[in-house]
């Protein structure tokens, strides 16, 4: 089998054992509708008018948000969680015994998270469409496409990244959400913050949540014309994508840690 | 084709100030199952996991099916089959499934049905991982192992934790392996396993090498036979006896007619009953213990 051939093979099983999890798949999807379902009972989905006059409803502006969530815990936690629980329990090990490339189990897993979230995105996008109000993105839809490839495909190498610093299975969930929770408070994901101090300023410039979740509110934004491109929010996502593998390079093991 | 399989020559493996191995020389022909025996700690894994591509060798010479596995090469992963000691499986996948999976690793694998029979899980074929025994998943494990149709397989204690009759069962695939012409390198601490399956041992103690060859030469090392018995309180008899680890008094002896004579004429005389009185010549497990003892 040629390597793509393999690394299809391989996203197969990965996708075959993630739906065999009923458990962790049903709180995979239904985690971020939950979110959309309080967001709209705690923020209200009344109208917003424009300065034209017409009307559009505030789900436009929570479900890039969502969204956000959706891309970061499709691919960052999971990938982040999935891979350190492989490594300690010699599954990565094993792996790396054989003659198949590192690179293709890696794109094996990652394609399947970045699968995941496109799912997520559109179950998501579906559900704010049918009872909330959302526009679906039409002439954004490029801009949207390119945002979450490049949002799932750096929030994946970064979930691989930050395995180098989780020294065992059972510290996962901690690290893994004291490194993303903070961000999403503070990157306007979850509220948005009114006249931030300068430092929560500067974390949402530095950190890529608050450009994620920016350049998807543009998308969905009907007020703001346009194709919807926000290349120096995308550029931000891209760059900490290739420190992600920067870092993953240097950090992530085979082996468990003991 | 050359007839050697693995060849070290003066294999060092420091850890900081730790020798894990020090100066090791193997040789092990194609087609010989091969067991390398020690106790925990010894070195036996640091010296598999170094033949496997997993360590690098501190100083030394490592040859296994021509290439050096610390380059890891593709080509070379091809031809080997490992089972480590303690390795996860997909949960999830089905017995069936988690083997085809990696057989599409190898350019040459063995039909997925074939490498259950071996291994004997036909009636797992379908179930899942998660809800195998422990000695269904280690079966997995091996079969996983020759998935890719390996000219070279390495198990590393493949029977630990097994049942007496999960470990005969190991025994026959073991030997079923041999039959296909396949160089097995085994690790283990049971000596028994070693003399029922293995053409050639090696004893390593402390990162050394002790003893080598055929399982029947390490019987050669000590002809001496024991006389084991227990003696009542008080009772001290006329040779020097050790006491074994099982409350028994042992002498070992190269004339055990001699010895037996002095040791019951005594008995008689001072009407000591000699209880649980046996005699016997070293087996395995003695000179293994000896050889493997601390000093």
């Amino acid at each position: 089998m040629s390597d793509l051939g393999l690394l299809f093979h391989q996203f197969r099983f990965e996708n075959r054992s993630f739906w065999r999890n009923p458990a962790a798949a049903f709180f995979t999807i239904f985690f971020p509708l939950m979110f959309l379902v309080i967001f709209n009972v705690v923020f209200g989905n009344e109208d917003i008018a424009s300065p034209t006059g017409e009307t559009f409803s505030a789900s436009n502006f929570f479900v890039p948000a969502i969204l956000a969530f959706s891309v970061i815990t499709a691919t960052y936690t999971n990938v982040a969680m999935s891979m350190t629980f492989k490594r300690d329990d010699g599954q990565l090990k094993r792996v790396r015994g054989t003659p198949m490339p590192a690179w293709v189990y890696l794109g094996g897993r990652i394609s399947h998270a970045v699968a995941m979230a496109f799912m997520l995105s559109v179950i998501t996008i579906a559900f704010g469409a049918a009872f909330y109000g959302t526009e679906i993105p039409t002439t954004t839809l490029p801009a949207l496409l390119v945002i979450l490839v490049v949002g799932s495909g750096a929030f994946a190498a970064l979930g691989l990244a930050i395995t180098g610093f989780i020294p065992n299975a059972d510290a996962a969930p901690a690290v893994v959400n004291f490194s993303i929770l903070p961000l999403l408070f503070l990157s306007d994901v979850f509220i948005k913050v009114e006249d931030p101090p300068v430092w929560m300023d500067w974390v949402g410039k530095i950190f890529p949540v608050k450009h994620i979740s920016l350049a998807l509110q543009t998308v969905f934004n009907p007020f703001e014309p346009g194709s919807g491109f926000e290349w120096d929010h995308i550029g931000a996502v891209a760059l900490w994508g290739v420190i992600g593998v920067a870092i993953a390079v240097r950090f992530f093991t085979w082996e468990p840690r003991k | 084709m050359t007839d050697v399989a693995i060849e070290v020559k003066g294999l060092k493996k420091t850890y900081g100030s730790n020798e894990a191995v020090r100066g090791i020389d193997l040789t092990i022909n194609t087609g010989d199952v091969f067991a390398l025996l020690g106790p925990n700690g010894a070195g036996k894994t640091t010296v598999i996991e170094i033949l496997e591509g997993y360590r690098h060798k501190t100083s030394g010479e490592v040859s296994v099916l021509g290439h050096d596995p610390e380059n890891k090469e593709k080509a070379f992963r091809e031809r080997i089959g490992i089972v480590l000691q303690e390795t996860g499986v997909d949960p999830f996948l089905t017995v069936a499934e988690t083997i085809d999976l990696y057989r599409s690793y190898y350019p040459h694998p063995r039909p997925v049905d074939e490498v259950i029979e071996v291994v004997g899980l036909q009636e797992k074929r379908d179930e899942r991982v998660k809800k195998l025994s422990g000695g269904q998943q280690r079966r997995l494990d091996v079969a996983i192992g020759l998935a890719g149709d390996p000219d070279l397989l390495f198990l590393d204690e493949p029977t630990t934790g097994f049942d007496p009759a999960a470990r005969r069962n190991a025994w026959d695939m073991i030997r079923n392996l041999k039959s296909l012409g396949k160089t097995v390198l085994l690790t283990t601490h049971y000596m028994d396993e070693a003399q029922n399956l293995a053409d050639r041992v090696a004893i390593i103690r402390r990162g050394e090498i002790v003893v080598e060859g055929e399982p029947g030469i390490l019987r050669g090392r000590d002809t001496d036979t024991r006389v084991r018995f227990a003696a009542p309180a008080g009772a001290s008899p006329p040779l020097e006896a050790v006491a074994t680890s099982d409350g028994l008094l042992e002498i070992k002896t190269a004339d055990p007619t001699r010895t037996l004579y002095e040791l019951t004429s005594w008995a008689v005389e001072n009407d000591v009953r000699l209880e649980r009185l046996n005699v016997s010549s070293a087996s395995l497990e003695d000179i293994y213990l000896e050889l493997t003892a601390d000093e």
